[in-house]
């Protein structure tokens, strides 16, 4: 089952190396860069290389995880339930952190550290399905029916998800941008400087993503193998 | 379509071969209904009497609609396995669910008026608020029960796998009513009605789609 990777450079595959490059990118040019100053957001507007960079890959981790949970449908194979599963619990991980950086953007920009706003409330209830997901897991001791019902629900948890985030909050009005006729961060961002940071960003945290799933993959085989 | 119809007939006979569990879910809906009359006495605040409807109408669902394939011993699902295909079953399971929560909102509502009354301006919108929320509420429920069933009849399971996915219906369902509680026009409420439908068949689109996999053992 461990493959040893021919590329490896220091005992790390390249991707990791990029990976820890473009952390490191992210953090120290993240806050060095020249952003634009504007009223109420000030400094505060470098959180979007953080928050919204994290719930992007966020978002790539429980597409990955509804791919699997349908491939692992198709053909009964194992390996896609842990891959499925994996993914979807990365991908808690990184909402949990998506929230508490847009907590925390909440209060110094809004002023309260949780405002009752629609694009937040579906953020909490996705987290909530998602949960659920992890309880359902849990409950559950054979590991092929495991499989197969949280697949199930997983399919579920994801079109909410998209229900909550996507089509909701574009329904009312919300305080969150690019939600309800608010403009979104692009907007601001008149000199395309801040994308030079906000797309390595995106990829190096969906690498980061991708690398803690990767060992948790691998340690769930080895525990399922004994 | 003749399956379908027929194991509606079959869920309707074996409901009421057992009708202390019918009178049961009346008798909850009723005493709750009773205890909220007892704790608020009265509710001035339209949307407050709106969202308590809503609430009675969510346990009571929970309620009705957990047993569905609770009730079902593994035997029976093998009988049922021989007989019929997943797709029908789902699809009667979800109809007859719906006459159930039609049934059971509208003793809701009944008693809601008689002991809290009656704010409502536009009736027969609230009426159809008051469908499409059990259409929706008998879709996600029917297809959680299933889920909940298979993990170890737990009902605390199927609460917690339920209430989130319910969110956006019962959020919708909310305005919806609460629009025609206010006797707003139609075209106001046209909008919720078009998200509604498609929440709702989309739920009913993931469940006949997905049952097949959940049903074989």
């Amino acid at each position: 089952m461990i493959k040893k990777s021919n590329s490896l450079f220091l005992g790390l595959q390249w991707w990791k190396w990029l990976c820890i490059a473009l952390l490191f990118y992210t953090f120290i040019q993240g806050l060095l860069i020249e952003v634009p100053r504007l009223p109420i957001l000030h400094e505060t507007i470098r959180n979007l290389f953080f928050h919204v960079t994290i719930w992007f890959s966020m978002i790539i981790m429980m597409i990955s995880s509804l791919i699997y949970g349908i491939r692992y449908l198709k053909s009964n194979n194992l390996d896609y339930d842990i891959k499925a599963s994996e993914t979807a619990y990365t991908g808690v991980f990184l909402g949990v952190l998506g929230l508490l950086t847009g907590s925390l953007w909440a209060k110094f920009t809004w002023g309260a550290w949780w405002v009752n706003d629609a694009k937040l409330n579906g953020a909490a209830a996705t987290m909530l399905v998602y949960l659920a997901y992890i309880v359902l897991r849990g409950s559950i001791d054979d590991e092929n029916k495991k499989a197969r019902i949280s697949a199930v629900y997983g399919v579920f948890a994801f079109t909410l998800m998209l229900v909550f985030i996507m089509i909701l909050p574009r329904l009312t009005d919300s305080l969150h941008p690019g939600n309800g006729g608010n403009p979104g961060f692009s907007k601001y961002d008149l000199d395309s400087n801040m994308r030079t940071v906000f797309y390595p960003a995106v990829i190096a945290w969906a690498l980061l993503a991708s690398w803690i799933t990767d060992i948790r993959i691998r340690i769930k085989r080895i525990s399922l193998q004994e | 379509m003749s399956a379908i119809i027929f194991l509606i007939q079959k869920e309707i006979q074996s409901e009421w071969r057992q009708k202390y569990a019918f009178n049961g879910l009346l008798l909850y809906v009723i005493s709750t209904v009773f205890v909220c009359y007892l704790s608020f006495r009265q509710i001035v605040d339209l949307p407050t009497w709106n969202a308590l409807f809503w609430i009675i109408q969510l346990f009571a669902g929970v309620n009705a609609i957990s047993k569905s394939f609770l009730q079902e011993g593994r035997g029976r699902m093998l009988y049922y396995y021989t007989l019929t295909n997943a797709r029908s079953f789902i699809i009667a399971k979800i109809i007859y669910n719906l006459l159930l929560m039609l049934v059971l909102s509208s003793f809701n509502l009944l008693f809601y008026s008689l002991f809290i009354g009656n704010p409502v301006i536009d009736m027969p919108m609230f009426l159809i608020a008051m469908f499409l929320g059990s259409a929706g509420f008998s879709a996600v429920l029917s297809m959680v029960s299933a889920i909940a069933s298979k993990a170890g009849n737990n009902f605390a399971l199927m609460s917690i796998l339920s209430f989130p996915i319910l969110i956006p219906l019962l959020m919708v369902t909310i305005r919806f009513s609460k629009n025609a509680m206010d006797g707003l026009a139609w075209s106001v409420n046209q909008n919720f009605a078009v998200i509604l439908v498609a929440l709702i068949s989309m739920v009913f689109g993931l469940s006949y789609l997905l049952f097949p996999y959940l049903w074989r053992d």
